[in-house]
């Protein structure tokens, strides 16, 4: 088959309207929005890039809360005398469980809370780029 | 008598503000969920009133009086379980648009046995957590006012009851708020004043190289049949049945063993020290305040039981049905995380306080070691320490704080079993059919709540969050993390997890539990249920692929994709619930 036929005197050809950069973009939008939404495989590889890089978060959070809460107990049954450390007269197991456990874990939650959304814009800026 | 009315005070404002509610919910939807208009400040407030049970209020106090600083990791998980809610269910379970996790496991998995499942475990983790609440009531009725346990079961279960069915979610939204505020307040403010005291009181130390010494002379009754050990030769003045033999006078109690029969009265000394229960053995301030002190007489391996308690509670809070239940209430995922980011702050503010009591009430009020009342601690040191109408005052704080614990918990608790006996086993989705499955719900867990005296109130708490951490818990992460999770899976990890679990602890309150390592292992079973309830939902769906739902890319999408996109989002309709 050659191209002749559309080349043609028939044919229309649009001279008129050049595309505006509002249009250039805004038909790219319209497509990546639509493999996300069909599950085509460039939907698939951002989603599945958006749920690892999450995961990759909240693991790592995760890792800090192992350390520095599920170590301890193991600390102190290894190493005694690391039960027995006083700062200002208290007992640093209990100024660690009765106090400094709670401010972490906000500071946790809102370090996680800001990573995660900039995870969410930044999937967000790339879909509709 | 000022406890009781600060006590009827809270249950009438609980009325007040339920019956507000109603007035707003007309709609099943409003019934169920608060219409989802719920702002996160709101909504945190609400999750952490109804999250602040018994056990919070007055068990972890009496706890740390008893086994010290080992015991604080209680109130460490169960604010730290809202940290791994955050980083793993709460956005996406938002998104999904789940109101209960039986839909959850209904719409993710496609299978009405895996909804099934979950229907079942919900109710048993339900009514699992409303005991501790109900013997909270009862045993607090019968500190401040002398009645009969039962008392105390049933005035809060038909509060409870009429609440729910009389307001459903909207109503119990604010009165949860409400009573948070008012707990946050009834545990700080006395537990200041306590403070300032034990300061003006030339700050007796904590971690003496002592067992508790009574500080002043005190007198003793005791409720029940308790068989104490005498330290050092001591001289009472006694008042009823000691070893057999009927007492009224002077007595000289040689060290060693003594029986000291129900209702007898023993006045202690001052400088004496506090006989203990003989299977609590007195320990000096110095090992009682040091890890793995007092615990050790309990627990047979206390390394083990500290981190089967640390996994039970930091991974259990996110299998809590009716905890989750609020979280659908979020306009959206983002409201959710800056929800459960209020509750973590909410809740340490809280935690702060409960081991003041327990510390100053082994110098304060050591004779609660030796009756074994040691929950009350919360309910009995402000008016023992502080002077005049100020002591009084803030005692009955307490005891309002303490109703109000009972009254929020169990309010949550039976809003959640109504409405998951209403959509799964009555199938009416109605508001009719939500009142009357309340009413059965309540009426279950009163009949319960009056079986459970024996029991105390962590460790009744501590098994809900070990159900829930092995069974919702692997279905929630991986569902919502795994694409693999396939139907039949989730269906076996949730039998084998919640049925190793929940047959430990039920082996365990029948008294069937052997000794050593068999025992600790049933008696705390969540470090080996979780992950072999993970495993189990692993291995059996990699060998069953064809039951993973084939729209689990949908699925995937709809759990991760920020709204901030604009896709829209389809809810699940697997239920008429959410109108």
């Amino acid at each position: 088959m050659t191209t002749a036929p559309e080349l043609g005197p028939g044919r229309r050809v649009v001279v008129t309207s050049p595309r505006t950069e509002a249009g250039q973009r805004a038909r790219p939008v319209r497509r990546r929005r639509d493999e996300l939404v069909d599950q085509t495989g460039v939907g698939e590889v951002l989603i599945r890039s958006l749920i690892r890089a999450q995961l990759g978060l909240a693991l790592r959070v995760l890792a800090v809360v192992v350390v520095l809460l599920g170590g301890p107990p193991l600390l102190f049954a290894v190493f005694p005398a690391a039960g027995r450390v006083e700062i200002g007269g208290v007992g640093v197991p209990w100024l660690l469980l009765g106090m400094a456990a709670f401010p972490l874990l906000v500071l946790l939650g809102l370090v996680y809370m800001r990573q995660a959304e900039r995870h969410e814009r930044e999937f967000a800026e790339l879909v509709e780029h | 008598m000022l406890s009781v009315i600060a006590v009827v005070t809270v249950t009438a404002a609980t009325i007040a503000i339920g019956a507000w509610g109603v007035r707003v919910a007309r709609t099943t939807s409003d019934f169920f969920v608060a219409a989802r208009a719920v702002p996160p400040r709101w909504n945190a407030s609400a999750i952490s009133g109804e999250y602040l049970s018994a056990a919070s209020f007055l068990g972890v106090a009496g706890l740390v009086m008893k086994f010290g600083v080992d015991m604080l990791w209680y109130p460490v998980g169960y604010a730290g379980g809202y940290l791994l809610l955050l980083l793993f269910v709460a956005a996406p379970l938002r998104r999904f648009g789940a109101y209960t996790i039986p839909d959850f496991a209904e719409g993710r998995l496609a299978s009405l046995p895996t909804r099934q499942a979950a229907t079942t475990l919900a109710l048993l983790i339900g009514w699992f957590y409303l005991l501790p609440q109900m013997k909270g009531a009862g045993v607090t009725m019968s500190v401040l006012v002398g009645t009969p346990y039962w008392v105390g079961v049933v005035v809060v279960g038909v509060v409870v009851t009429a609440n729910v069915a009389l307001g459903g979610m909207r109503g119990i939204t604010f009165v949860q708020a409400f009573q948070y505020w008012v707990k946050v307040t009834a545990i700080s403010l006395p537990a200041i004043a306590l403070l300032g005291h034990w300061q003006r009181d030339d700050a007796p130390p904590v971690m003496a190289d002592t067992p508790p010494v009574f500080a002043e002379a005190t007198d003793v009754r005791l409720d029940d049949d308790v068989a104490i050990d005498v330290a050092d030769p001591v001289v009472v003045v006694a008042d009823g049945t000691v070893d057999g033999r009927p007492v009224d006078g002077d007595l000289r109690l040689d060290a060693g063993r003594h029986d000291v029969a129900r209702g007898t009265r023993l006045t202690f000394p001052a400088g004496a020290a506090a006989p203990h229960p003989v299977d609590l053995p007195a320990s000096a301030g110095l090992d009682w305040g040091r890890p793995f002190g007092p615990i050790t007489h309990q627990e047979d391996h206390p390394l083990f039981f500290t981190y089967s308690l640390i996994l039970a509670t930091f991974l259990g809070t996110m299998g809590l049905p009716h905890i989750l239940v609020r979280f659908y209430t979020n306009p959206d995922g983002r409201a959710a995380r800056q929800t459960t980011v209020i509750v973590l702050a909410l809740l340490g503010a809280f935690y702060v306080f409960p081991a003041v009591y327990g510390v100053l009430g082994r110098l304060y009020t050591p004779d609660l070691l030796m009756t074994g009342q040691t929950d009350a601690v919360v309910l009995v040191l402000p008016e023992r320490v502080l002077p005049g109408l100020g002591g009084e005052l803030l005692g009955a704080l307490t005891a309002a704080g303490a109703f109000a614990a009972f009254l929020s918990t169990a309010s949550g608790l039976l809003v959640m079993v109504a409405g998951t006996l209403s959509q799964d086993v009555l199938g009416a989705t109605s508001v009719g059919g939500f009142r009357r499955a309340t009413v059965i719900g309540g009426a279950v867990a009163l009949l319960l709540g009056l079986a459970v005296e024996p029991f105390d109130i962590n460790r009744l708490v501590g098994w809900a969050f070990a159900i829930a951490a092995s069974s919702f818990c692997p279905l929630l992460v991986l569902g919502i993390w795994w694409r693999g999770l396939s139907a039949r899976g989730a269906l076996a990890g949730l039998l084998v997890g919640g049925g190793a679990s929940s047959g430990a602890i039920l082996a365990t309150m029948l008294g069937m539990a052997p000794d050593g390592w068999p025992g600790s292992l049933l008696g705390q079973p969540a470090a080996w249920t979780v992950p072999l309830a993970f495993a189990v939902m692993v291995l059996v769906s990699r060998r069953t692929p064809a039951s993973v739902p084939s729209d689990v890319g949908r699925t995937m999408l709809t759990l991760h994709t920020p709204e901030l996109l604009g896709l829209s989002h389809p809810a699940r309709r697997s239920s008429g619930a959410r109108g």
